[in-house]
């Protein structure tokens, strides 16, 4: 059994970044490259995180954790579970070495998001070192922190482009006492509306996606609270609900395994099915639609911006341009200036696509 | 109430920006009216204030203790307006103050002598409720609490409830980034908020979110939420709505010792509960609230703790019982609960109108707010009772359990020489002693001109230059709020504050609070 060493390895990788930044030396920040698939690689030299590792601090009863950045996301997650509790913004690692780094780099959130939070909503602080060498603190351990800008929750989802992720405090939740999971046959018009009519109830749920023609709920919180909501609701218990949730979550389902390519569209969750060719995996309650089809991308593009939402290929196997803004508009304008002010020698992850 | 009115001509705002102040055109009166001809080519005459008695109702926010009148006061109607006025005063150099509802409590909208105070107050329009995708599109100057109130139809409303969500404007909440009682379980503003338009100060406009979930590229809904009108004027908002519980219920807790009480948080969230409210009141607090609300408090008890849980009827009853319980094994010499739904807003209307109450004890007082993990809740308040009797300054303390968010209530008189200042020392050092335990200096009311000094000591000098340049990235003349938020360094070395960093003390050996 290998032993992992927590290590703090702040300091060279400052001294790496401030080299870097005065020779101009792009860097390509790498963890467990899980999620390599989706950023592409970087180009430049690499700066490997994952020797700085190990929760620093983990308190139950505060609700918080924290932990370096080069740290295993299952071993985050044993330790939670160890205690009863969990990230309530469920992630997916797409692989066993996957970071919590790399998790908050790319900000992506699991079937549970629109219940209990997405996971830039779970950040309390991070420690980063910006394009300057510079090691530098924002947020903390405590949920209400309104002192200077919001930077921790800038990192979450910004690729590593504005800085080097060194620690992350997260908030966490209790586990629920009891989960189930419950089937409906509807077609997707109709469970569209279903979901989200729900939403719109005092019911425990925590997950509804619909794929092929079947709808799928989860409820979570206390025995009586989710038997009671069972009764309400009627459908058909699953068994082994948790697997089918993880295999969403992870990609795993067959859905997932069609060679078409895989687009994820955000949108508005009540929106109607779309008039889109391809296959559909409506995660989210409706605001998180996996597509599978080879329609040209300008067109995918188009009917996510008519329903007021984005799309993006979940792959880089796509030449397209990621970040929807045309380049010369005031919010390209805004994003290269934050940019700048983070990195200004333009040495952080800057190939990698925004 | 008295207030005291601090001359503010001397401090120089200089000190508050990196970049050079632009040219301080509005002081001359000749540049004031010319600026304000021009505003009324666009403009209805109405909506562009300059005399003394016009301008009056807007030299001060929530925090009346500083006042300042400023150069015009402008109030537009359109997001249109609102680009040109900004446009204007960016080729003019005149700095521009956004102000909500004028309730801030760390002077946040406190004008400045040369600019502009921009009063968003006539966008109280709520455009649009979408029950289907749970959604509130809202312009900056509606009430908080009027979000719920339009929402209530179909079973929604809108959970961050600030105590003075019946007079606060939602763009206030943003740009400060509220929280409120229920923020344990439903987040701060931030969690709430899923789109936003805003205006730069070239008068450029910029929409970020919409009805979906996150939108592509950087978080800029992050990082304008809480950004307390330094980054843009924000126009338009869109909110979550979530459905309203199916049953709400209060239990109150009555302990003879704090730290009894303190304990009693943690035991409850360790056991998997995340209380919708949890709420600590200690024995001034609690008197206070009783003399002036008459609700039935234990006005001998050391604490009480307020516990809601809402969620289905099932989970709720489960859970009450559970917690009770546990409450009970604490320590709790009795737990009440609210039989009904009109005696839970009696239990609350004590803690909700603990700062009036607080208020009558004394001609003044001043509302603090830091914080803290809650391990260190106890040794906070033994802090606290020694600065004060040091101080010889009352303090009733108010404490959001559930968060760790601490409201010292200073009582004070200004109308005695150097009150004021003793009142604002013994603030500053309850602040610096949360940061020294790992917390932080505002938790939701915003650093605003007010914690400007205790910056320095939550920030090394690389931090805030990061935010300075992070602010430069948005408004490069440094034209929005100057003054407010975020100190230069050259502030913070001459206030001469020790930096206190993360909870580690340098020479912790020594005593120094």
């Amino acid at each position: 059994m290998p032993v992992t060493l927590d290590r703090d390895i702040s300091k060279q990788l400052a001294e790496a970044v401030k080299a870097a930044a005065m020779a101009r030396t792009p860097l390509a920040i790498t963890g467990g490259g899980t999620k390599r698939f989706y950023t592409g690689m970087a180009q430049g030299e690499r700066l490997d995180v994952t020797g700085h590792r190990g929760i620093t601090t983990y308190e139950p009863t505060e609700l918080v954790v924290t932990a370096r950045t080069g740290t295993l996301l299952t071993e985050i997650e044993a330790a939670l579970a160890e205690k009863g509790q969990m990230l309530g913004f469920e992630p997916p690692h797409f692989g066993p070495s996957a970071t919590l780094g790399g998790t908050i780099a790319c900000g992506f959130s699991g079937p549970r998001r629109p219940y209990a939070g997405s996971a830039r909503d779970f950040v309390l602080g991070a420690t980063i070192i910006n394009g300057k060498g510079e090691v530098l603190r924002f947020g903390g351990q405590v949920m209400k922190n309104v002192a200077g800008f919001d930077v921790s929750r800038l990192m979450v989802g910004a690729l590593g482009t504005l800085g080097v992720l060194l620690d992350i405090s997260l908030k966490v939740l209790p586990k629920p006492a009891r989960e189930i999971t419950l089937s409906f046959e509807l077609p997707s018009a109709k469970a569209i509306a279903t979901m989200n009519a729900w939403a719109g109830t005092p019911l425990p749920i925590s997950g509804a996606c619909h794929v092929g023609d079947t709808l799928y709920i989860r409820l979570s919180g206390t025995a009586l609270g989710v038997r009671a909501a069972h009764t309400r609701l009627g459908g058909e218990p699953v068994g082994k609900g948790d697997q089918f949730w993880r295999e969403l979550r992870e990609h795993e389902r067959s859905f997932f395994q069609d060679s078409a390519t895989l687009w994820r569209l955000s949108v508005p969750p009540a929106i109607a099915p779309m008039p889109l060719p391809g296959k559909w995996f409506i995660d989210w309650g409706g605001a998180q639609r996996w597509l599978k089809s080879d329609s040209p991308a300008a067109e995918i593009h188009r009917a996510a911006e008519a329903a007021g939402g984005y799309a993006r290929p979940f792959t880089d196997a796509l030449p397209t341009q990621v970040f929807s803004a045309p380049s010369g508009s005031v919010l390209a304008r805004l994003h290269r200036q934050i940019k700048q002010s983070f990195d200004p020698a333009g040495v952080l992850n800057t190939a990698v696509r925004q | 109430m008295n207030h005291l009115c601090l001359t503010l001509d001397s401090l120089d705002f200089t000190q508050t920006m990196n970049t050079p102040l632009p040219q301080q055109s509005l002081k001359h009166q000749t540049a004031r009216l010319n600026l304000a001809a021009t505003l009324r080519t666009f403009l209805p005459a109405t909506s562009v204030l300059a005399t003394k008695e016009d301008m009056q109702p807007y030299e001060c926010d929530g925090l009346s203790a500083y006042r300042r009148l400023p150069g015009l006061v402008v109030l537009p109607e359109t997001i249109e307006q609102v680009q040109r006025i900004l446009k204007l005063c960016s080729e003019q150099d005149v700095p521009v103050v956004a102000r909500g509802a004028g309730t801030g409590l760390s002077g946040g909208a406190l004008p400045l002598t040369e600019g502009v105070l921009l009063a968003l107050g006539k966008f109280n329009r709520i455009l649009e409720i979408d029950p289907l995708n749970r959604t509130a599109t809202v312009q900056p100057g509606v009430r908080n609490l009027a979000i719920s109130e339009a929402a209530a139809v179909h079973n929604l409303y809108y959970a961050p409830d600030p105590s003075s969500q019946i007079a606060c404007s939602i763009g206030g909440n943003v740009a400060e980034n509220a929280g409120g009682v229920h923020c344990l379980k439903y987040g701060l503003t931030v969690h709430n908020v899923i789109g936003l338009t805003f205006i730069t100060m070239d008068g450029e406009r910029i929409t970020v979110g919409g009805k979906g979930l996150d939108s592509p590229g950087y978080d800029l809904l992050a990082i304008m939420t809480g950004s307390e009108g330094m980054l843009g004027v924000i126009v338009e908002i869109i909110v979550k709505l979530l459905p309203k519980p199916e049953r709400a219920q209060v239990m109150l807790a009555i302990f003879d010792d704090i730290e009894k009480a303190g304990d009693a948080v943690s035991v409850v969230i360790s056991h998997g509960f995340v209380p919708a409210g949890l709420e600590m009141m200690d024995n001034l607090a609690i008197r206070a609230a009783e003399d002036y609300a008459k609700v039935g408090y234990p006005v001998e008890a050391a604490a009480i703790l307020l516990c809601e849980l809402d969620g289905t009827n099932e989970e709720v009853s489960e859970g009450i019982a559970q917690v009770r319980e546990l409450l009970l094994k604490q320590g709790a010499t009795e737990v009440r609960t609210a039989k009904d739904d009109q005696e839970r807003l009696r239990m609350w209307a004590g803690r909700k109108a603990a700062f009036p109450a607080v208020g009558r004890l004394s001609p003044d007082y001043y509302c603090m707010d830091g914080t803290i993990p809650r391990k260190h809740l106890a040794r906070v308040l033994k802090k606290i009772s020694d600065l004060s009797r040091a101080h010889g300054l009352a303090v009733a303390n108010v404490f959001h359990a559930g968060d760790g968010n601490l409201h010292p209530l200073i009582l004070y008189d200004a109308s005695k020489p150097g009150e004021l200042e003793k009142t604002e020392e013994l603030g500053g050092k309850i602040l610096e002693f949360c940061v020294a335990v790992g917390g932080t200096i505002t938790g939701e009311h915003g650093v605003g001109m007010e914690k400007i000094n205790q910056m320095c000591v939550q920030f090394t000098k690389e931090e805030l230059a990061q935010f300075h340049a992070l602010k430069a990235a948005f408004d490069p003349k440094g034209l929005l709020n100057p003054g407010k938020a975020v100190p230069t360094l050259s502030r913070c070395a001459e206030f001469g504050r020790m930096h206190v960093h993360s909870g580690k003390l340098v020479h912790p050996d020594l005593e120094r609070f």
